[in-house]
């Protein structure tokens, strides 16, 4: 007699736990490889690329294999129709059909690919960046207000009588002052034209009367004490409830000059491209100002931005300029959190850097949540420029900056590798703490 | 039991089951299975399981204790979305070879379903399990699952102690090695009985607690020497390590520098486990072959008995012939020779020699040929053969006929392949070697072994890939082994092709090469 175990009740998600670690592992993966992606230039790709095929590196199980192209090997087949000894059978190109005993599950398995969506992809580029300080900190300059219901009020515009409680409270005085119903009034009336129908007595006559004078009573009543009394009405009470300030402006600030080569434009537009897919993705409602300047600074649009090749000298106090008037124009300061990101390649005519820095100083950083300023560089210069404070004029100007307000960040890029790490940099989600400091 | 006027002796009627159907369905062919073809079992448990477990079994290679990791995970992603969209059924039965033998059947069978799955795991498998000397040599069905309970909890531990990276780093590190961890030709230790690893682990957790660090600044002794005394050394050395040592595992458990004490007992674990599966590849057409003879015979031997319906035979027969269906070589469904039809065929074919012989098979199997004894033919054979040498045994020029098997060699070096040998006088023994070939794990799978190590020197670890017929080994995945390799053993680690005949050295990489 065997012994029959009815399994079906036990818990059945066995491999739960190992597909959690599997899919973790090919999670981790994937992330690397997009950031690799990233690091070797095709930052616009992430955007177009709808789908990342599943990398296979950590997640492939290697052991020794015989090589399928290399020695002398021998199969035996069924099925044999027409060959004899000594037929010479050309070799498919792909060396495929062949090796049938040894195919198996190894190419079923190469087949097996994750497809991410770009949302995903998107979301593993911009894991753990934010904006810095996105919310101003400060409620009293907040000047966004919602209505928010708070309880009942006895005054109040009659579009916010609140009918239900206005017609209780009536209800409940009239039942206190016993006001007199409609039903009893007619009841009355009704047996006094019966009365009156009815041929005359001295008795009846009597009972007329005190009939007639209950009935202007009970009418009086009814007059004097209103239906719906002014102390009934209620109405619905608002406070305004102040909004913490979420409109969110980015100015990006490029410098588009003759000095800046091939080479530093491409630098420059990968980062605002990184940028603009960043606050695109995370932020729904951001307003994005593009502004080029060469020797004069000119808002434009995305598309001229990214794509047109106009040229000309410095002067890159022009583009503060340009965005201290468009924010003065649309976008005051304490209805908006306001961003700025400039890419130059750090050559200014002479005199402006100062001019530059003394603008941020006393105008710009006032009004700016957080200031970023890119700085492209000879890949040769990296050395020289690491770490130290030297630099060009601009950059020695910014410096003065940099060291008096906590929300100036500068940094430079030399090469396409850098644009990620320093995007990460500039954006990573900061502890409340330090977000404050 | 229930009468009726048509058919008075159905084992079951209808096609949904029960436990008393499946009882009574057992009892009928456990008295043909014992009586008739004097099968050999162990105790059967039958365990109903839905297909979501099913996929858990699967995932799990077959086990129903298995530790975690991710690779299961991934396995298991993988056969599920197979099994979503429908590529690939589900097997319809799955058989441990433990004691009691655990057969699982699925619910979703129906009545005749389960009557071969009971006649061909429970009897089939079962019987070749116990009776046959692959199994009997290097697995123990008493102690697996328990040794398997052992290694999932010893490994959860591990996790919780260590952290899961680290275990897992070790694990997959552990599983590239799995094909190198087999002792192919000595016997595997023991299992050691549950008292004694208990107190192996006593032991290696007191050496873990009195561990001193002061005796690894003990000076070392200068190496310096003439050549003789050098090679002296080397031999000294080959023979207190054992070298060479064709089980990278083991050599690894024993020997590595760098794995504490609970990461030795993760490689002794896989290694385990590498073992215990050895014998399964080996004998897949035997298995198959003798489970799918075993549920054939008995369910037509039922059939004729008048206990199961017509109806129920043909859906038997249908599932069956789905099962053996062999296409030819240009089908475009043709992956590799199938062991159900090649196993099957073959054991059909020894019941026709010793039954009704021609005068070829007289020629060809004197001892068998009409002796009329098949049971005991096959009794035999399935305990005594491995796939290579049943073949070479067995497989008549009848049935290489029958499969009109040829023979193709093919060199790397020339742009075709040539027909060797085909199914014709000339060339049934070359035939016949050759299959039996293909089925010696010493020839597919690549021979790599411990050849030196200096331990008093730079730790480099040697390993020799004995290189047969020019075969050498993919270089992607190979590099990626070497480094998991070298992970586990903590020093660089080289590896040197060797040809098996001449002796010529082929290739050679090195960690040092390849990088981390």
């Amino acid at each position: 007699m065997p012994n029959f175990i009815d399994r079906r009740l036990n818990p059945k998600d066995k491999s739960l736990g190992n597909r959690r670690r599997f899919l973790k592992r090919a999670r981790e993966e994937l992330k690397r490889t997009i950031k690799e992606q990233v690091k070797a230039g095709k930052i616009a790709d992430v955007d177009a690329k709808h789908s990342v095929p599943m990398p296979e590196d950590g997640t492939r199980e290697p052991s020794f294999q015989n090589a399928r192209g290399s020695g002398k090997r021998e199969y035996v087949l069924p099925g044999n129709r027409e060959f004899t000894p000594g037929d010479r059978i050309p070799k498919p190109a792909s060396g495929g059909g062949q090796g049938g005993s040894r195919a198996g599950t190894g190419d079923a398995e190469d087949d097996f690919r994750f497809v991410l969506s770009r949302e995903e992809v998107l979301d593993l580029f911009f894991e753990d960046l934010e904006l810095p300080d996105m919310v101003k900190l400060s409620l009293k300059e907040a000047v966004a207000y919602k209505p928010r219901r708070a309880g009942f009020a006895t005054t109040g515009t009659p579009t916010n009588i609140n009918v239900g409680r206005t017609m209780r409270n009536s209800y409940g005085r009239r039942l206190a002052l016993h006001r007199p119903k409609r039903k009893e009034v007619e009841a009355l009336a009704e047996e006094i034209a019966a009365l009156e129908a009815k041929p005359a007595t001295a008795e009846r006559r009597r009972r007329l009367e005190a009939l007639r004078q209950e009935l202007e009573k009970l009418e009086r009543r009814r007059r004097v004490i209103a239906y719906v009394d002014p102390v009934d009405i209620r109405f619905n009470r608002f406070e305004p409830q102040p909004l913490p300030n979420a409109n969110a402006v980015m100015f990006c600030l490029m410098d588009v000059s003759s000095s800046m080569g091939e080479r530093e434009k491409d630098l420059a537009k990968r980062f605002f491209v990184l940028l603009h897919l960043f606050l695109k993705r995370r932020y729904e409602r951001i307003d994005i100002v593009f502004i080029r300047h060469t020797h004069e600074a000119r808002e434009v649009d995305e598309e001229t931005f990214f794509y047109s090749t106009q040229s000309g000298g410095t002067v890159v106090s022009t583009a503060l300029e340009e965005m201290l008037g468009i924010i003065r124009e649309r976008y005051p300061s304490k209805e908006w959190n306001i961003y700025a990101a400039q890419a130059s390649d750090g050559d200014n005519i002479a005199g402006d850097s100062e001019r530059c820095a003394s603008l941020l100083h006393e105008a710009v950083m006032r009004l700016c949540q957080y200031y970023a300023y890119i700085e492209i560089i000879d890949e040769r210069e990296t050395e020289i420029f690491g770490a130290t404070d030297n630099g060009t004029s601009l950059w020695r100007a910014y410096r003065t900056v940099g060291a008096n307000w906590p929300n100036f960040q500068m940094t430079r890029i030399a090469r396409p590798a850098d644009i990620y790490p320093v995007f990460r940099k500039l954006f990573a989600r900061q502890p409340l703490g330090q977000a404050r400091s | 039991m229930k009468k009726s006027e048509s058919a008075p002796d159905l084992l079951f009627r209808s096609s949904d089951w029960n436990f008393e159907k499946l009882s009574r369905v057992y009892d009928a062919i456990s008295e043909i299975a014992i009586d008739d073809l004097k099968l050999d079992i162990y105790p059967n448990q039958l365990e109903i399981i839905s297909w979501e477990q099913m996929l858990d079994a699967y995932s799990s290679i077959g086990m129903p204790l298995m530790y975690q990791h991710w690779s299961f995970g991934k396995r298991f992603v993988f056969e599920e979305h197979l099994y979503r969209k429908g590529h690939r059924g589900l097997a319809y039965e799955l058989v441990i070879n433990s004691n009691p033998c655990i057969s699982y059947l699925m619910e979703e069978n129906t009545m005749a379903m389960q009557a071969l799955v009971i006649a061909h795991a429970a009897f089939g498998h079962n019987h070749f399990f116990k009776n046959n000397y692959m199994f009997q040599r290097w697995t123990e069905a008493a102690t697996i699952l328990s040794y398997m309970d052992f290694a999932k909890k010893y490994i959860a531990k591990c996790e919780e102690r260590h952290g899961t990276a680290a275990v897992e780093s070790i694990l997959d590190s552990a599983h590239a090695l799995m094909d190198q961890g087999v002792f192919r030709y000595r016997r595997a230790p023991r299992l050691s009985s549950e008292k004694e690893r208990e107190r192996a682990r006593e032991r290696l957790e007191y050496e873990e607690q009195t561990y001193s660090d002061l005796w690894r600044t003990l000076p070392k002794k200068e190496a310096d020497g003439t050549e003789d005394e050098r090679e002296r050394e080397a031999r000294d050395r080959k023979r207190a390590l054992h070298l060479p040592e064709e089980n990278l595992l083991y050599f690894l458990e024993k020997n590595s520098l760098i794995l504490e004490p609970w990461q030795r007992e993760l490689l002794r674990i896989v290694r385990v486990i590498a073992q215990y599966f050895y014998p399964q590849r080996q004998t897949k057409v035997m298995n198959e072959g003798c489970a799918t003879f075993v549920h054939h015979t008995i369910m037509n031997r039922l059939y004729d008995d008048g206990k199961i319906s017509e109806g129920a035979m043909l859906e038997i027969l249908q599932s069956h012939s789905n099962v053996i269906f062999q296409p030819a070589f240009d089908d475009p469904r043709f992956s590799g020779i199938n062991p159900y039809a090649l196993g099957f065929a073959m054991m059909k074919d020894i019941e026709r020699i010793c039954t009704e012989p021609t005068s070829e098979d007289r020629d060809w199997f004197p001892d068998i040929a009409g002796n009329g004894d098949w049971r005991g033919v096959l009794l035999d054979a399935w305990a005594n053969h491995r796939d290579e040498s049943f073949v070479l045994q067995y497989l008549s020029p009848a049935l290489i006929r029958h499969f009109r098997l040829f023979q193709l060699t093919d060199d790397a070096d020339d742009p075709y392949c040539e027909v060797a040998s085909i199914h014709n006088e000339r060339g049934y023994e070359a035939v016949r070697a050759a299959l039996g070939r293909s089925y010696d794990i010493g020839v597919i799978q690549p021979d790599v072994q411990v050849i030196d190590v200096d331990l008093l020197g730079d730790r480099h670890l040697r390993l020799q890939h004995g290189v047969k017929h020019g075969v050498v080994l993919e270089e992607a995945t190979r590099n990626a082994t070497l480094r998991h390799m070298r992970r586990l053993w903590g020093y660089d680690v080289s590896l040197e092709g060797v040809d098996g005949e001449s002796g010529e050295r082929l290739y050679e990489c090195s960690t040092k090469q390849i990088g981390e």
